[in-house]
């Protein structure tokens, strides 16, 4: 029971309180550059969470077995490379057995070959956290959870802001970074929940 | 010595196997392209121009092929691309739909105010920069001609404060459409019988006050046109030329006779 609710806690935290683009600031450049339609923000996050659970299972191994103390310098290099090959290698699954999924991630998935937050997760379960095998899938689900809402909510208020009416110096990317740093503010309000829930 | 040897190798040997995976998947799990769109897209210019409606050609040659889209919209391409295109699918040639532009507003100086007095360079470039222009209406003409001095072939006039376009004389090169501050100027196509001469997107009674003969949004021509062609959007009437059979049932009903009856071929 115990190892379940350290799981529970692993990925609420992951969503909530340790969100890493609201919280950590890392995967900044998809969460400002595709969060202007509702459905691409989706299709955005959806792809990011897949990738991050698939690195971070490629990835831990590596480490764990390959690499180990001795190679520990060598982590961010091959982790880069690998995250490159497997988003190359996930492209053309999805493209051979899943047409309909690859058409509507679209230009998205090449694009998170770069996306620093999938290197974060799979850095930080190593490094910061010395999660074992299946906390490290917890929490990469968790993280890719957390990055999915927030480009929904995101989205959601960038809708509203185009609506609205803004002074002619704010609009724009101005207004967008506010109102970024106002989710963010929102997203400390987390802070402590975890630890006293499961009391 | 040892450490960078054991580095290297390590680095090497991973690069290497996610390589060959990477080789065999394409090989093994490539998906077979279908030869018609290659052929299709070997046949079109590779301008990506947008101007058939799709994104770029490799997605209009994909569309022809596989989703039966015309063989005829390739613009740039004219004839040719249509004969080529139509001779790869294996379909009677057609020819390229002639495109005329046309200027989308009749706020002359009678419907419309001025709101204020510009008296700067003569150009509309510079006059829609301070306040939108001197109009009543922000999206109408503002009749300074830069359209006009920038077609070849002289087929713009200026009447009463609006750009007219001279449809026979009119080439369809498009030069006019990009220089419009206010993308007025549209490519319609040369048989089209109605058109829409309005561009303002406020609502009905502002529109209304700021120029008699604005779209007020009404949606009458969209209840009445047979052929679902016209859909209001942002309180204007737009034609989808694709579906209108020219029946010109949308003019008679407009009541601001914002819709016009073309005669061009006459």
């Amino acid at each position: 029971m115990d190892a379940f609710k350290s799981l529970v806690i692993i990925m609420l935290s992951a969503v909530f309180v340790d969100n890493y683009v609201l919280t950590r600031f890392l995967g900044i450049c998809p969460f400002l550059g595709v969060s202007k339609k509702l459905d691409s923000a989706v299709g955005m996050g959806v792809a990011v969470t897949f990738v991050m659970v698939m690195a971070t299972a490629v990835t831990w191994p590596i480490q764990t077995y390959i690499l180990g103390e001795k190679l520990g310098y060598l982590q961010t290099i091959v982790f880069i490379l690998i995250i490159a090959a497997l988003v190359q290698f996930t492209e053309i699954v999805l493209k051979k057995f899943i047409p309909a999924l690859h058409k509507s991630l679209g230009v998205y998935l090449p694009l998170i070959t770069t996306n620093c937050a999938v290197l974060g997760v799979a850095i930080n379960n190593i490094n910061e956290s010395n999660f074992n095998f299946l906390q490290s899938i917890i929490n990469s689900i968790g993280v890719g959870l957390g990055f999915l809402l927030a480009m929904v909510i995101f989205s959601g208020l960038r809708s509203k802001i185009q609506e609205s009416e803004i002074p002619e110096s704010f609009k724009g990317l101005p207004a967008t970074l506010i109102a970024a740093s106002f989710v963010s503010l929102a997203f400390f309000g987390f802070g402590g929940i975890i630890e006293n829930l499961f009391k | 010595m040892t450490s960078i040897l054991t580095a290297f190798v390590t680095v090497t040997v991973i690069g290497l196997i996610a390589g060959v995976l990477l080789a065999l998947a394409s090989h093994f799990l490539s998906v077979p392209e279908n030869q018609k769109v290659k052929e299709v897209r070997e046949c079109l210019p590779s301008i990506n121009c947008g101007a058939c409606g799709y994104n770029g050609c490799d997605e209009y040659a994909k569309a022809v092929a596989e989703g039966g889209a015309k063989t005829n919209l390739c613009i740039p391409g004219a004839d040719s691309v249509a004969a080529n295109v139509a001779k790869v699918m294996g379909v009677e040639a057609q020819d390229v739909v002639e495109m005329v532009a046309f200027v989308g507003c009749n706020g002359n100086t009678e419907a419309t105010t001025k709101t204020n007095n510009y008296n700067g360079v003569n150009t509309c470039a510079a006059a829609s920069m301070i306040y939108g222009g001197p109009n009543s209406c922000k999206y109408g003409c503002l009749g300074c001609g830069d359209c006009a001095v920038d077609c070849p072939v002289s087929a713009i006039c200026l009447k009463d404060g609006i750009a007219h376009v001279n449809p026979n004389i009119c080439i369809g090169c498009g030069l006019c459409v990009s220089r419009c501050p206010k993308g007025i100027i549209k490519l319609i196509p040369q048989i089209a019988k109605v058109a829409v001469m309005c561009n303002s997107k406020e609502k009905g009674g502002p529109a209304r006050k700021k120029c008699q003969n604005a779209c007020i949004g009404c949606k009458k021509c969209e209840l009445n046109c047979p052929s679902g062609a016209i859909k209001v959007q942002d309180n204007l009437a737009q034609i989808d030329y694709s579906k209108c059979t020219s029946c010109g049932i949308c003019a008679d009903v407009c009541p601001t006779k914002c819709i016009h009856k073309l005669n061009q071929n006459a």
